[in-house]
């Protein structure tokens, strides 16, 4: 399988993409200390002659020089290339806590109702039914407002983590159903098969059944299902800020970057493209990885 | 195939029972207070305890759940702001008018956005898969891979506003995206949707080309095809009238989500492109706290998908007469 992977010459390349956005994820301090500069503080303020009257950066591309590699921020004068750096934490952390979260409850859900089939089969599949209708980004964006209020009163701040906590919770809630559906359909077909039958004769308990014979078999689509969720996630969150639900201000965010570019863009458009292009080659690795892992660990598949 | 429709139908209304009341009792455990939004700033307590019964607040939440579904189907009567008429989906304390007069007027914009855009990537995409399937010669092939992955990577966040900046700012190829009625002025309703309409084909187009290439190869193998090709069937005939018609099936699935996803999802690309549909609609409702109207555009976002899961369905049957045996 492995050695599959290896010879895969577009896998090893999205690999090596990725790894190189989690080191830069893990390694945002330390690039930021080599860089010399943080996401927070307002150069352009602090520091005369970066930004015009009007709050845009006077050195054309948006303020790129020497020592603004990306250029700054409209306004507030806040470096972007450690905006970038830090904003890929943020939203990686989210989409990796999400993606294990979601991964996690379709598994017990899908292997439940494959599995346990009747009557419990068919209220569970109508409850997927009915996730899956639901408008998830109009609810998301509705229902965020709802969730703060369970934890903080409406005059009350929201703290940072809160907020991310929030954004995992609601976008769990809705990622679980299209995983579930998958491994459902998935064990209905494996359960028919001699080898669960002959350890059902041979007197093996049902959770033998299931983490012996059924998960070892499930353990591919999980893992393709997993590797393209995560790039949705990505993009879903950064959709989110960019709608003004998602992270707050001051936390770097690669969604907020694109809400504020979408609104300066008529001046400075250097703003929007960093944060675009960088999102374009993250999910476009993303995607290609997870075509890879599906090729390496089921050649038969290949289109 | 009426049976068909009707079992569906009514699983339908089920469906969107059970999200009208979820997104119900969610959104009513919001501490925004409608009544204070129905009186105004300056309220005084008669005056707010008045509202609150006016607009049925006082009730238990599950009376107040059965009174807006009543609504639906007999109309209500705010006392005191006005009376809304037989479907009814609530009464909007911000805009001081029945919820569905709004959505019906901001309607045909978001229907306009979505099947154009639907018309451009499905003519496209499938014209394309066609000519890839037929020449499966290997460099438009990897054209096809390639851009299709490409195009599903891209946000609409991104390259809808860099296209307002080279084509709209820079440049004036096209004009400014708004909205006017296409029976006023059909010329201008094009021109006004046209970046958001080729924007969203960029996006979706390699997609429906990628599905109709595989599939058309697999149907080109079928025995049905080499049947009608062995009796001396011309090749376009065969194509067009049999191969499409089984590639129909697997486009028609994913039109059938996208079409949904699109209608609800209205909300990223007309706030790409500052357009005023549903979509704006049910944001402002969210800031403004605007309950009634939030619950009628989830509603209506929601009926959106359910019904295109329907007519999927029926499709089947109309495209592929096996299915309606089964």
């Amino acid at each position: 399988m492995w050695l599959r992977f290896r010879r895969d010459r577009t896998g090893v390349a999205s690999a090596i993409v990725v790894i190189f956005f989690i080191l830069v994820a893990i390694l945002a301090p330390v690039i930021s200390w080599l860089y010399g500069k943080d996401p927070y503080t307002l150069y352009g303020q602090d520091t005369p002659g970066l930004l015009n009257d009007f709050g845009y950066p006077i050195a054309p591309n948006g303020g790129i020089s020497s020592q603004f590699w990306f250029g700054i921020e409209p306004n507030l004068g806040r470096d972007v290339f450690t905006q970038l750096v830090y904003g890929i934490r943020t939203s990686l952390l989210i989409a990796l806590v999400t993606t294990i979260l979601t991964t996690l409850i379709g598994i017990v859900i899908g292997i439940v109702a494959g599995y346990a089939g009747g009557k419990t089969d068919y209220f569970i599949g109508r409850v997927i039914d009915t996730v899956l209708s639901f408008p998830s980004v109009l609810f998301i964006i509705a229902f965020m407002p709802v969730v703060e209020n369970l934890f903080v009163s409406a005059d009350e701040e929201t703290p940072v983590w809160l907020r991310a906590v929030t954004l995992v919770l609601v976008l769990t809630l809705f990622g679980w159903a299209g995983l579930a559906r998958l491994l459902r359909g998935q064990v209905l077909t494996l359960r028919e098969r001699e080898f669960i039958e002959a350890a059902r004769v041979t007197g093996a308990s049902p959770a033998r059944i299931v983490f012996k014979e059924l998960l070892p078999n499930l353990w591919t689509p999980i893992l393709i299902q997993a590797t393209l969720l995560l790039p949705a996630l990505v993009t879903a969150e950064a959709a989110l800020s960019f709608l003004g639900v998602g992270m707050i201000e001051p936390i770097p965010d690669w969604g907020r970057m694109f809400r504020r570019g979408t609104e300066v863009y008529t001046n400075d458009i250097t703003y929007l493209i960093f944060p675009g292009v960088a999102l374009v080659i993250f999910v476009i690795a993303f995607n290609l990885l997870g075509d890879s892992v599906r090729d390496a660990f089921d050649p038969k598949l290949k289109r | 195939m009426f049976r068909f429709i009707t079992r569906r139908t009514l699983g339908a209304v089920v469906t969107l029972l059970i999200i009208a009341a979820c997104t119900f009792f969610l959104f009513f455990a919001v501490p925004a207070d409608p009544a204070r939004l129905a009186c105004g700033k300056v309220c005084p307590p008669e005056l707010l305890e008045q509202a609150r019964h006016n607009l049925g607040l006082d009730q238990p939440l599950f009376v107040q759940f059965l009174t807006w579904v009543g609504g639906i189907f007999l109309g209500r009567d705010y006392e005191g702001l006005g009376y809304c008429s037989a479907p009814c989906l609530g009464f909007s304390f911000v805009n001081k008018a029945p919820v569905l007069d709004t959505i019906l007027d901001r309607m045909p914009l978001t229907i306009s956005l979505t099947l154009g855009a639907a018309v451009v990537f499905l003519f496209f995409g499938v014209a394309t898969g066609i000519v890839a399937a037929l020449k499966q010669g290997k460099a438009l092939d990897k054209i096809a891979s390639v851009s299709s992955l490409i195009g599903a990577s891209l946000q609409i966040y991104f390259i809808g506003t860099l296209a307002l900046y080279f084509l709209v700012y820079k440049n004036h190829i096209l004009r400014q995206p708004g909205y006017v009625p296409f029976t006023e002025n059909p010329l201008n309703w094009a021109a006004g949707l046209m970046l958001p309409w080729v924007v969203l084909a960029i996006i979706f187009t390699a997609n429906y080309t990628r599905m109709t290439r595989s599939t058309m190869v697999e149907q080109l193998t079928e025995d049905y095809v080499r049947t009608a090709r062995a009796k001396g069937m011309a090749n376009r005939s065969v194509v067009m009238r049999f191969a499409l018609r089984g590639t129909l099936i697997t486009i028609v699935t994913i039109l059938g989500v996208d079409l949904g996803t699109l209608i609800g999802g209205a909300i990223i690309t007309e706030q790409t492109f500052g357009l005023q549909g549903i979509g704006q609609l049910s944001i402002r409702a969210v800031w403004s706290s605007d309950l009634p109207m939030l619950m009628a555009t989830v509603l209506v976002a929601a009926g959106a998908i359910v019904v295109f899961n329907i007519i999927v369905d029926v499709l089947y049957a109309v495209i592929d007469p096996r299915v309606r045996l089964s």
